[in-house]
């Protein structure tokens, strides 16, 4: 392989933060045009330089790797400012840019009356910034950068309106939850150190010797020592914890339990917003570092096992609560979740080419689905509610229709891009060596669920009668004719346009096995991920990437291995199940069709009747559950209670400085402050014992330790 | 260069010239403002006082400019030594390496900004507030760079005096309170430290740093063993109660509450350093097999420092208090890195004074121009402030934002290797302590939802003035610092790292008579 031509990969995550620092610094004092130029321009250039890069893909030796010095340097280990690309970044690369691209246009059109236009701006331009260094990042500490720093955008544009309580609260409640997960992540980082680093402790090294979060280090490091990571070795436990961490701190940013609750909130932030972050790019992090950990996963099966069971849950727990919504983006936000836990499931039973492709189409027809709900949600004037919607084919026929695209696509009907991501996912669900049949199941029951919950918003919003608000809106009726309904303008309708396209045919590129395609995604994917972990101690020297060096930066060439085998292709005893599975699948899917027609169309007096006499079980899912009821009470008020009443008043002010503050009247003192003890608030007592305790336990092991 | 031997002096007591050199100003007519007497020289003694710290500033300037990189601990060209007092054999001994010379810039940047940032919040005695300032900083300098134990001693008492007068002339309502309790409180620990510094006098014959360190680490001093932990407590407690460590704390929320903003930028900024710089100096540096065997217990009062601190910051109604006990949890994280002994712990550790030095200060400094203009703390007086301060309030959230520890802003660097570090020396410290970093987003957050966010509440918020010039050019250099420091940290640390880790592993330099316990 010859040598890479130079590619520039840092330009594409510095052109849009170059647009977000003009329209910060001086969007103030430009017109609203210049804002809009500049906030189209610069990820347009993104994007550009991603089709550019595309279309020289094929003579690159991968993964292509560009360092730009050091961010960090002590004695013991360097973390460069590098990038990398490969077919994994090279498709997120597309996502990110293309659909972050059209839903900038779109936002023109959304935000031009809303206050603070070019702030939403440049947000949206810091957070492709953050997003395209996440996906672009040679190594695990500048993705941890993008991997915050997308958790920042996102937390700065839910609260974008930050007048509203419940939006700076969704905002506060999407960081701290996602910091939650990055606590994990962090820790995973460090073991990550500790194993691949050179020798720990104040060891004598020439500065800066090793790489030592670098991807190529970290993979041609496990590659290169089969015999040390081989399943049930010291190695293999070591990758599981550090599989774990990645996984939990993935649960945080991709929403699934038990760090789901954020997602559903951050639908206080502007429609653009919980299309391009919370459906499109942002939330799908959590599957793009599985899958860029792979190689990880591949060692550590427990991890892989509870990510499988993870997805799994997740997707039908958050689809039984979209059954039940009423605010369409709500519905959405917990499809969100559902589908996330599809691709999650996926990346559990090593299936990653299909968790990517799922990532890709879910793209284009969540940010559809997202948009297009938000030319709705335009067109009647901040109205969200469902109950109040209703007839609107006649009024918004374009925004119907892709509508429709968008929710055949999800829903999983042939031969739209949903049907082939996600009978993929099924159907390695069920026959990869990783897979179960009651992984199966619970997919396809969720698959059911989601048809009917995508139709039943479908037909909610567009079918039937207009059923106005009862209380006729005064918040709203700022002198606008609440009749007058009418589609949004161009610049929200192309690219809604052009999603629904490429909701239509973006999943014939795969063109699964089963109908007789060549399997192209899997195939182009498949150098990624191929690095199978063996009990055994032989290792195929192809499958790694640089196998052997650890110290191999600049030599960016590697065999790209000469045909890659499609993941499914070898199974062909199975491919007649295969068939059948499918056409199950869509019958499924035709079946919430039906089921959502029935209920929303021909008998809408029904669901109803259907909630009440489900009574209090329709009751706790219509409130989710009550989980963010029940981490308010289990974890947010005993901290802040206990904060408050043992560590404040009771341990600092009382006890502390109580014995500070004079020697001689000490002891009145502290007898005096201690009474605060007892509070008679039970969460005190309650810390009180777990104060205690934990103080017994760390004697303990101090004790032990010694 | 001739400059190189002078250069150590002049940062040292050029500010404590300018102080004398103030007193001699004129006051001047005397007018009646506000209640507050002022004089018309006021505007003289400002600009004088901030003319001498900038002359400060760029002599600092010098040592980082200059830096020999291939000499890995103390500089030999800027030390200087003379004779002082013969008897006892006191020596003028300044020395700098690269853990103390960031602390004698940071030091030398922070008094011209607090110096701008109080320019009209002083009401009345301009003069002996700057004069107060500027004594200061000559002890606070003198601190990090003296190498005679004496001499370290005299300056680290000398800084009290001025910061107690800032506090008790210039603060709030229970000033008196606060500068008495934090001067006795210092004081009193302090005491232990002498002890400690005399005993190695009387054994060792000298006050100087290079002299005892060597002795003590060849083991000629007799006595050692029985004195070592003793001697260890004694330097400890007095650098613990300064940093101060989990639980010394208590009189550090009270001297930041009452204290001018000034004096809190100072106080968060540079005298807490000069606890866990102590720390690394002289227990590390001088008795590191006592440091070592000590430093699990010490570790864990970090640890219950990191998150202790943060959780009653969480719940603070007052916003200097909630600054103020941020700053245990964030100091945790030094002594805390310090005493995991490694590499990246250390280096952690030094990037984390500096960057506290320069987020905090912000913090306080952006607290001072709120008090400036509602004359309060509490934060349910605030609300919705976002609204009439634009600009201010994004500027507080890229610090807020720096402080918990954001990538690509400073704090996260410094936290990131300090946890490393502990994580080397023990999962379970860095398990611990990573926990901090989801805390301290919550309280920070919180507070800046609760201050900023929202309609507002209080009719006087409404016509707040946003940030004026005189105040961004406070802050901005703040600002861009906490960038640039998050951006190009191996500017930093390629001096810090060499110090830190001889600082790390001081036995190495020597001969060893006798084996070492590991």
């Amino acid at each position: 392989m010859t040598q890479n031509p130079n590619l520039n990969l840092w330009l594409i995550p510095l052109l849009p933060l170059a647009g977000a620092a003009l329209n910060g610094l001086f969007g103030a004092r430009f017109p609203k045009r210049m804002v809009t130029a500049i906030a189209w321009i610069f990820p347009g250039l993104a994007f550009l330089q991603a089709l550019w890069i595309t279309s020289k893909f094929s003579g690159l030796g991968l993964p292509y790797i560009e360092s730009h010095g050091a961010w960090v340097q002590i004695s013991s280990f360097t973390v460069d400012f590098g990038f990398y690309l490969d077919q994994l970044s090279l498709v997120m690369l597309l996502v990110v840019t293309g659909v972050g691209f059209l839903i900038h246009i779109y936002s023109a059109g959304y935000m031009w009356e809303e206050g603070g236009y070019y702030r939403f701006f440049a947000y949206l331009n810091l957070f492709m910034f953050f997003m395209l260094m996440l996906i672009l990042a040679n190594n695990y500490l500048l993705m941890f950068v993008g991997w915050e720093g997308v958790g920042l955008a996102s937390y700065l544009l839910i609260g974008f309106y930050f007048l509203k309580h419940s939006a700076s609260q969704a905002g506060k409640k999407a960081f701290i939850v996602n910091r939650i997960g990055d606590f994990a992540f962090l820790l995973g980082m460090f073991l990550l150190i500790k194993t691949f680093g050179a020798a720990s402790g104040t060891e004598v090294n020439p500065v800066g010797a090793v790489n030592v979060l670098d991807f190529t280090h970290i993979f041609s490091s496990i590659a290169g020592h089969p015999e040390m990571f081989a399943i049930g070795t010291a190695g293999s436990l070591t990758l599981t914890i550090i599989a774990f961490c990645m996984m939990f701190g993935a649960t945080g940013k991709s929403a699934q339990i038990p760090l789901y609750t954020w997602l559903p909130d951050a639908m206080e932030g502007p429609t653009p917003v919980s299309a391009l972050i919370h459906a499109a790019t942002m939330v799908t992090a959590g599957i793009y570092m599985v899958a860029r950990s792979s190689i990880i996963f591949d060692h550590a099966p427990a991890a892989q096992a509870a990510v499988a069971v993870i997805g799994a849950v997740t997707a039908i727990f958050a689809a039984s609560i979209g059954i039940t919504q009423f605010d369409i983006k709500r519905v959405l936000a917990y499809s969100t979740v559902s589908q996330l836990g599809y691709m999650f499931m996926a990346c559990g039973v090593a299936a990653y080419s299909a968790a990517i492709f799922h990532l890709m189409t879910h793209a284009f027809f969540k940010a559809l689905l997202f948009l297009s709900a938000g030319a709705v949600i335009h067109s009647l004037h901040h109205e969200q509610d469902m109950r109040n919607m209703g007839g609107l084919r006649k009024k918004l026929p374009i925004t119907f229709a892709v509508m429709l695209v968008g929710t055949i696509a999800i829903a999983g009907i042939p031969p739209f891009a949903g049907f082939f991501s996600k009978d993929e996912i099924l159907w390695k669900a069920y026959s990869s060596p990783h897979g179960h049949w009651a992984l199966w199941l619970i997919g396809i029951i969720t698959a059911l669920m989601t048809s009917f919950y995508m139709f039943r918003m479908l037909f909610m919003t567009f079918l039937g009668e207009r059923r106005e608000a009862a209380h006729g809106h005064e918040e709203d009726g700022h002198g606008h004719d609440h009749h007058e309904i009418h589609e949004s303008p161009w610049v929200m309708l192309a690219p809604l346009v052009i999603l629904a396209a490429l909701s239509i045919v973006g999943g014939w590129y795969w063109k699964p096995a089963v109908f007789s395609g060549e399997n192209k995604f899997d195939a182009f994917l498949s150098p990624v991920f191929e690095h199978k972990a063996e009990p055994a101690a032989h290792m195929p020297a192809g499958g790694a990437p640089q196998t052997g060096a650890v110290e191999s930066h600049d030599e960016t060439a590697l065999a790209v291995p000469s045909h890659a085998a499609p993941n499914g292709a070898g199974e062909h005893g199975n491919e007649e199940l295969e068939h059948q599975l499918a056409y199950l699948s869509v019958a499924i899917a035709l079946m919430g069709l039906g089921l959502a027609y029935l209920l929303y169309v021909r008998r809408p007096e029904l669901p109803a009747r259907i909630a009440e006499s489900l009574g209090g079980s329709y009751k706790a899912v219509y409130n989710k559950y009550y989980v963010d009821e029940a981490y308010q009470a289990a974890v947010v008020d005993p901290i802040v209670d206990g904060s408050t009443d043992v560590l404040w008043k009771g341990m600092d002010v009382g006890v502390i400085d109580g014995a500070v503050n004079g020697a001689g009247t000490s002891a009145k003192f502290l007898s005096d402050r201690l009474r605060r003890m007892q509070s008679g608030n039970i969460r005190s007592y309650a810390v009180w014992v777990a104060l205690g305790a934990a103080a017994v336990l760390a004697y303990m092991i101090y004790m032990g330790v010694q | 260069m001739a400059i190189d031997r002078w250069i150590l002096t002049l940062v040292t007591f050029l500010p404590a010239a300018g102080a004398l050199l103030l007193m001699f100003f004129p006051r001047g007519r005397r007018h009646e403002e506000h209640g507050h007497e002022t004089f018309s020289s006021d505007n003289t003694i400002k600009w004088a006082a901030l003319i001498i710290s900038l002359v400060v500033f760029a002599g600092s300037l010098h040592l980082p400019a200059n830096w020999d990189h291939s000499q890995h601990g103390f500089q030999a060209k800027y030390d200087v030594h003379a004779a002082w007092i013969n008897s006892p054999k006191i020596d003028y001994h300044l020395g700098v390496d690269g853990v103390s010379m960031w602390l004698v810039v940071l030091t030398a940047f922070l008094v011209p900004v607090s110096i701008i940032s109080s320019w009209n919040s002083v009401h009345g005695r301009m003069k002996e507030f700057m004069v107060l300032m500027l004594f200061l900083e000559t002890a606070m300098i003198g601190v990090f760079l003296a190498l005679d134990l004496f001499l370290f001693y005299v300056f680290w008492e000398a800084t009290l005096i001025p910061m107690a007068l800032l506090i008790g002339m210039y603060g709030h309502g229970r000033r008196i309170y606060a500068a008495v309790k934090f001067f006795l409180y210092t004081m009193v620990a302090s005491v232990f430290m002498l002890a400690a510094i005399i005993w190695l006098y009387v054994k060792v014959g000298t006050f100087d740093y290079f002299a005892i360190q060597q002795a003590l680490l060849t083991g000629q001093v007799k006595g050692l063993e029985e004195a070592a932990p003793w001697l260890f407590l004694g330097f400890f407690f007095a650098f613990a109660v300064k940093v101060p460590l989990f639980p010394f704390h208590t009189w550090l929320p009270d001297a930041h509450v009452e204290a001018p903003t000034a004096g809190s930028i100072l106080l968060a900024g540079v005298l807490l350093k000069m606890g866990t710089y102590g720390l690394m100096r002289f227990n590390l540096g001088l008795l590191p097999e006592e440091s070592r065997a000590n430093a699990s217990w010490i570790i864990a009062l970090s640890i219950i420092g990191i998150i202790y601190g943060a959780l009653v910051a969480m719940v603070q109604p007052n916003l200097k208090k909630l600054v103020a006990y941020s700053s245990v949890s964030h100091l945790g994280f030094v002594t805390l890195g310090i005493f995991s002994f490694t590499a990246a712990g250390a280096d952690g550790a030094v990037y984390q004074m500096l960057n506290h030095g320069v987020s905090t200060g912000a913090l306080f400094m952006m607290l001072g121009y709120l008090y400036d203009r509602r004359q309060t703390y509490e934060i349910n007086e605030y609300g919705g402030v976002a609204t009439p301060m634009p600009v201010y309030s994004t500027l507080f959230l890229i610090i807020t934002l720096s402080s918990i520890g954001l990538p690509l802003l400073n704090g996260f660097i410094g936290e990131f290797l300090i946890l490393t570090g502990a994580f080397q020396a023990k999962p379970i410290y860095a398990v611990l302590a990573t926990s901090g970093v989801i805390l301290s987003a919550a309280y920070m957050l919180w507070m800046v939802q609760r201050a900023f966010y929202g309609e507002i509440r209080q009719e006087a918020n409404r016509t707040l003035p946003d940030i004026t010039f005189r105040e961004r050019l406070a802050l901005v250099p703040l600002v861009v610092m906490a960038i640039v420091m998050g951006l190009a940290s191996p500017y930093w640390m390629k001096s810090i790292d060499p110090s830190a880790r001889k600082l790390n592993d001081p036995t190495s330099q020597y001969v060893k008579v006798e084996s070492t316990r590991k």
